[in-house]
């Protein structure tokens, strides 16, 4: 599998490096939201038979036939059709989940099958107490269908909407500071604008010792650092 | 360089993938109005990549880093994708990808088969000789259903009586419903080290040697395999081929050999699923026949005769078809 763990990490991010040399984060989806997804999915079909049922049973034999073959079609091939479109069944979408080859590149037509097929065999004995185990047992969440497959299923990346640097006047961070450190100190200022008052005081005051403020003159004090950095003078 | 002037000098190229994205995402029939300029995508990738590698390495704002991953992501997923050409990718599958792949993995075939025959052709002999033995393989209903099904004097052979008003379609859709979907369950079976695929085949081999031994046994021959011969071919074989396929899947599971388990299950499941396709195709085709034509007044003749030509194209079809494209065996 090309989707490894980062070393000693025990969470569910798994890196990929792309061709190009860039590692892409994948953050897996675990059993609960999956089956989440499952149901909301299972609800939707129940709609589509109900719908079809309902209208092609006026419809004599082809009616009948119909019908048949709707069902046969949307128990095989529903969760293929919507993963070969757009990643993921409406379920999945739903709860922001979407499906992938474990390289990173989107699920194939053929892989897509193969994890849908397979599906037969998670499901047993029922409720898919097979593929369930296997999630448990697999390194990255996969019930036998992903195995065969080699998809992972992860969650959608959310675009996160940029907030503006809150305007403070520039100043240099005391020199002892590390990168990693200036970098949270961006970060803080970021994400500021979604903070209470009372919270980004709380956070600044422990940042006492850099600062050398008290209250709300050490966030102003971070702001001046974070302005300084992504800025310059 | 500081952040911000690296944002404003590249702001535009962002802005530029970002939109290029979006229509790409959208899709196809959406697309149609939008002139999309795909020659500039690998570029334009590649590009975000390096920006993406700079503002990591250079610690830039986390937000900034992370809308870089976002666009270095959506890229990656439209660069490496595969589309379009489906019928023709159809067309060459049915002529010759489907049968080379049969002729490649032969032995499972063989394999398959013989797990499927013996046990038919066993129990169907004894059961031609002890008229009782079916009911030790299906149920006193089921046997009835049978008998009633295949009586000399139904009109409509292979239907129950309270089924024989029923349309041919309804037929075709219920042989549709059920056959392929016992095929795709003889191959997703297999993922279980084989055992599933190998249980389900040895079980139809029982259950429908059984019945036609029976049915012959109590001599209701002329409606049965009158019936039988026209979908026999393909459905028989389709059901087979189902079961090579998830042998395939099971050694894999079992006998990895070079390969990691892991892989070699990726691979094998990857090598059967054409395997599965065609003869999902073939239960289709057979439900079809089963559904319009078995079932039909024709006299036993010329549904033998259809049944034998079948069998016979068939047979020609997996052994000749796509011989020598691209090389393949």
């Amino acid at each position: 599998m090309n989707a490894r763990a980062s070393m000693g990490a025990t969470d569910t991010v798994r890196n990929h490096e792309t061709p190009e040399g860039i590692r892409l984060e994948l953050k897996l989806a675990g059993p609960v939201v999956r089956a989440c997804a499952w149901a909301i999915d299972m609800l939707i079909r129940g709609v589509m038979y109900a719908l079809i049922a309902g209208v092609f049973s006026y419809f004599g034999g082809i009616g009948t036939a119909v019908i048949l073959i709707s069902f046969f079609l949307i128990e095989w091939f529903y969760p293929v059709i919507f993963e070969v479109l757009s990643g993921a069944t409406p379920g999945k979408k739903a709860m922001g989940l979407v499906v992938i080859h474990d390289n990173g590149t989107p699920i194939s037509f053929v892989s897509s099958v193969i994890r849908n097929l397979l599906r037969a065999a998670d499901f047993l004995p029922l409720l898919y107490a097979v593929g369930l185990l296997s999630m448990l047992l697999s390194r990255d969440f996969q019930r036998l269908g992903d195995l065969a497959a080699g998809t992972l299923v992860v969650y959608r990346e959310q675009a996160q909407e940029r907030g503006k640097l809150p305007e403070a006047p520039s100043k240099p961070p005391p020199r002892e500071l590390d990168v990693d450190e200036l970098r949270e100190l961006i970060m803080f200022a970021e994400r500021s604008p979604k903070l209470t008052q009372e919270r980004q005081v709380e956070l600044a005051s422990q940042l006492r010792s850099v600062t050398q403020k008290e209250g709300a003159a050490g966030v102003k004090e971070i702001f001046s650092y974070a302005n300084w950095l992504t800025r310059g003078r | 360089m500081k952040q911000e002037a690296f944002e404003q000098r590249y702001q535009a190229l962002w802005d530029e993938l970002s939109t290029q994205l979006d229509a790409m995402e959208k899709s196809r029939f959406k697309r149609r109005n939008l002139t999309l300029q795909h020659e500039r995508l690998p570029h334009l990738y590649r590009q975000v990549c390096n920006h993406y590698a700079l503002a990591r390495g250079r610690r830039y704002s986390p937000t900034l880093v992370e809308q870089l991953h976002q666009l270095v992501l959506r890229g990656h997923q439209q660069l490496y994708t595969r589309r379009g050409a489906w019928l023709w990718r159809l067309l060459t599958f049915i002529a010759v990808d489907f049968p080379s792949s049969l002729r490649t993995h032969l032995s499972y075939f063989l394999v398959a088969t013989l797990l499927f025959l013996v046990p038919a052709v066993l129990v169907g002999g004894f059961a031609m000789v002890d008229s009782d033995l079916i009911y030790s393989v299906i149920s006193e209903g089921q046997v009835e259903d049978m008998e009633e099904m295949y009586r000399p004097d139904n009109d409509r052979p292979g239907r129950t009586l309270e089924r024989s008003a029923e349309s041919d379609f309804m037929m075709f859709g219920y042989y549709i419903m059920n056959n392929i979907g016992i095929g795709f369950r003889t191959f997703a079976m297999g993922i279980l080290a084989g055992i599933g695929t190998v249980f389900t085949l040895i079980y139809n081999g029982v259950v429908l040697g059984g019945v036609a031994g029976h049915l012959t046994s109590v001599g209701y021959t002329e409606t049965f395999w009158s019936f039988v011969s026209g979908h026999s071919s393909l459905e028989l074989t389709a059901i087979v081929i189902c079961g090579a396929a998830g042998l395939m899947l099971g050694h894999g599971v079992l006998a990895p050999g070079r390969y990691r388990r892991i892989d070699a299950i990726k691979q094998r499941a990857k090598q059967a699923l054409p395997l599965v396709m065609g003869a999902g195709l073939m239960l289709f085709i057979a439900a079809f026949i089963e559904g319009f034509w078995s079932a039909s007044a024709m006299p036993n003749v010329v549904k033998y005769a259809v049944g034998i030509a079948l069998w016979v194209l068939m047979i020609l079809y997996f052994i000749f078809a796509g011989r020598g494209a691209d090389g393949t065996r």
